[in-house]
């Protein structure tokens, strides 16, 4: 930068440094030149901006959102219709967005997981398999993959009169994926609450057992014992209530299917596609994770004469997950922002509600900031759980 | 004697069980109980599905014909790509002037297929670069020679996609490198403002970015000056990429321990040359891998595009797609091109595993 000699002024005053060889100086006017530059820059674009508005005669701010939308969203959530206002269109958006990401990831984690673990195993054809799944998938982007699915769904798929019935109450045709699901009874509301009291007393009894091992060294079978409640009281529940086992059939009605669920084709392709793309990922960072266990490890745990699944549940998993869970969670969250991809094929997320919202209302600025706004919170919460987390898990060195 | 040298000979063989193809067989295939079961799952779900599959792509399918034949045929419809090729490379150039993308794009890949051995490094190659760079540029605008001018929105297609992906990495990566040094600073200014850059672009999908390109940047700039959209893209494709690599950079300066920095200090370099000398060659080196995920992904990603309707290599296939002619061949044309991604990603990350084996110093 600076590094040209200045002339030397006589030598007479030795003491005073120049300004531009000292240090502490030299950094407080490089940073108040970015500062300035930034902001000038910044004050530029808002100005120019203001102009611009003024002579479009576009009025800024978001009392848009309490007008009326006047637009249909195919699928939603939550009750909304035409009539309804932008802000109740963008929510939907915003559900509908984190409808794909919370099915979507629980899908990748689990197929992810199984790659993963397939990659490394001992059978050649499997892990060759595996192999082969991750370069396809990691190597075509996403949005490709998308109109793929989206195309399958269109063009291969026949229409609800012909549908494909691979077994009974499933049907596949170019309107999505339809499906029976059980008729709404008493007895199904009473499981669901079971389920989730048997989860709860599974986490007590973690914690009791811990704190038992901790006090006199024995340990207690927790994972059986949840599993086998879980899958027994509800069991139970259902018999006491009669066995009700009537199902909500799909049957077509002119030209389309009535009852049972149905999942529409953009939905579908959407989550198809995602959790095809991200699992890619996520099995890379499993095996990377599970390489990541010294083979001495395992030795020392088998040395002291654990049992394999104890080896699995004290030695392996604490130690991969804390390599695992970081990248995990960031492809978490690039799934969450991909599914902003929806546009392209048709699902209303809340970057296609928002855009539909900037063609009507000509509000790009404040669409765009939303948008920006909405992902930038996912992103943010994201990574409060992450610093809890790795503040959890942190090795304790000496 | 030699009787019973022989019957020797023969019992120190290996069993017939544990070599050759049943050897290999045994050891890879049906080591254990589930390994079998497992195998055999495997070869039945094969089974079904590939025949089908290569019926559909190889037997049943038609390659020349024309777009009617398509629709009284089972299988694949490869014909939509002979017939469209031109377009689905080089969209919207003119017609007639296709050889000089052509040879934009071969002139690129030759480079940096040259480019590949690191004795080339040299200035001269960097020289080559600039001059390449500059033909590339006449070849695809024209003006003299006697080549017509071919504006900017007329470029389409594979060079598109090319372009927009090659400037997205040149120009993110030193871009990228900066915020890092940045954010890693003394100086809290400069180190708030990369951190707020760095973690908003982060923050935020690829499509905000670009929607901020095409429809909220025009807003930016004083009356009567207009930016082109595709540089207005380009633009928001660098920013987005130097964000991430700037992450991945501050991996790498994070891992230099701190004797590394005192060492220099106590040679007497300045910070300039600390960092260009002593830290930044080897935090580079050892973030290669996933600096290529990230260079990977700015490929993919130019695909986005699409939604704010520039005419990459996808959005021209779909556009062929729409015409009514070829309706129902989406499968095909989408097979075909998630190929040529492939071939491109894939040589990508076979060279990244290449160079961080040739940079491996450790012994």
């Amino acid at each position: 930068m600076k590094s040209k000699n200045p002339p030397a002024s006589a030598g007479s005053q030795a003491s005073a440094i120049p300004f531009w060889r000292d240090a502490g100086k030299r950094a407080f006017i490089f940073q108040l030149a970015a500062l300035f530059t930034v902001g000038g820059l910044g004050y530029y674009l808002f100005s120019n901006t203001q102009a611009n508005l003024a002579r479009q005669s576009i009025a800024t701010g978001f009392d848009f959102l309490n007008k009326e939308a006047s637009f249909e969203i195919a699928e939603s959530l939550i009750g909304y219709s035409a009539a309804d206002t932008y802000a109740r269109a963008l929510l939907v958006g915003v559900l509908n967005t984190l409808k794909v990401a919370f099915i979507g990831i629980i899908l990748t984690t689990i197929l992810g997981t199984v790659i993963g673990v397939s990659r490394l195993s001992s059978n050649w054809l499997v892990s060759r398999l595996s192999a082969l799944f991750i370069e396809v998938m990691q190597n075509i982007p996403v949005l490709l993959q998308l109109f793929f699915w989206y195309a399958i769904f269109y063009e291969a798929f026949p229409a609800p009169q012909q549908a494909l019935n691979p077994i009974k109450g499933v049907f596949l045709c170019n309107r999505g994926l339809i499906f029976a699901i059980p008729e709404a009874h008493n007895a199904h509301t009473v499981m669901g609450w079971i389920l989730i009291a048997v989860l709860v007393g599974g986490w007590f009894l973690n914690r009791w057992a811990r704190r038992r091992q901790e006090a006199i060294g024995e340990s207690f079978p927790v994972l059986r014992v949840t599993l086998f409640m879980a899958l027994l009281l509800p069991l139970l529940a259902w018999v006491a209530y009669g066995t009700p086992t009537a199902m909500n059939m799909p049957e077509l009605r002119g030209f389309n299917f009535s009852g049972g669920l149905s999942v529409s084709p953009e939905f579908s392709a959407l989550l198809l596609g995602l959790v095809l793309y991200t699992s890619a990922f996520v099995a890379e960072i499993v095996r990377a994770g599970i390489q990541s266990i010294g083979r001495g490890q395992i030795e020392a745990a088998m040395a002291l004469g654990l049992r394999p699944g104890q080896i699995l549940q004290l030695v392996i998993l604490p130690q991969s997950l804390r390599v695992i869970i970081p990248p995990l969670t960031s492809q978490m969250l690039n799934l969450t922002k991909n599914s902003s991809l929806a546009v392209a094929i048709g699902y209303t997320d809340f970057v296609a509600v928002t855009n539909t919202t900037i063609n009507q209302t000509g509000q790009a600025i404040e669409g765009v900031a939303m948008i920006m706004a909405v992902y930038l919170l996912f992103s943010l919460s994201t990574s409060v759980f992450m610093n809890w987390y790795n503040k959890r898990m942190a090795l304790v060195e000496r | 004697m030699t009787e019973l040298a022989a019957v020797r000979r023969e019992q120190l063989k290996p069993p017939v069980v544990d070599i050759g193809v049943i050897g290999w067989l045994h050891k890879n295939l049906f080591n254990t109980w589930y390994n079998s079961i497992l195998t055999v799952c495997m070869v039945v779900v094969l089974g079904l599905l590939l025949p089908p599959l290569f019926k559909w792509a190889f037997v049943d399918s038609v390659w020349y014909s024309s777009a009617e034949a398509c629709h009284d045929i089972d299988g694949a419809c490869w014909s939509v790509i002979p017939h469209n090729i031109r377009f689905i490379i080089f969209g919207f150039f003119p017609e007639g002037q296709e050889w000089r993308p052509a040879l934009a794009m071969f002139l690129l890949l030759a480079l940096v297929v040259y480019s590949r051995k690191r004795s080339r490094w040299q200035s001269s190659l960097g020289c080559l670069w600039a001059v390449s760079l500059t033909v590339m540029g006449v070849l695809m605008y024209g003006g003299i020679f006697g080549m017509p001018v071919v504006e900017t929105s007329q470029w389409s297609g594979l060079p598109l996609t090319l372009m927009l992906s090659f400037f997205g990495m040149v120009a993110a990566y030193p871009l990228g490198i900066m915020l890092a040094i940045g954010r890693r600073s003394r100086l809290p200014a400069i180190k708030s403002l990369c951190i707020v850059y760095i973690e908003m672009i982060r923050g935020v999908p690829l499509i905000s970015l670009l929607f901020m390109s095409s429809i909220m940047f025009p807003l930016f700039l004083p009356e009567g000056i207009s930016i082109n959209k595709v540089l207005r893209a380009q633009v928001a494709i660098i920013l987005f990429t130097a964000a991430y690599i700037a992450e991945v950079v501050r991996g790498g300066l994070q891992a230099m321990p701190r004797g590394q920095y005192e060492a220099a200090e106590s040679l007497g370099l300045t910070y300039n040359q600390t960092l260009r000398l002593i830290i930044l060659p080897q935090a580079l080196k050892i973030v290669i891998p996933p600096t290529v995920g990230i260079l990977l992904s700015a490929f993919k990603d130019t695909s986005l595009v699409v939604i704010i309707a520039l005419y990459d290599v996808l959005k021209t296939t779909k556009v062929t797609l729409s015409n009514p002619k070829w309706t129902g061949c989406s499968t095909e044309a989408y097979i075909f091109l998630a190929l040529l991604y492939f071939v491109f990603c894939y040589a990508m990350s076979s060279y990244s595993r290449r160079l961080e084996k040739e940079l491996d110093t450790s012994y």
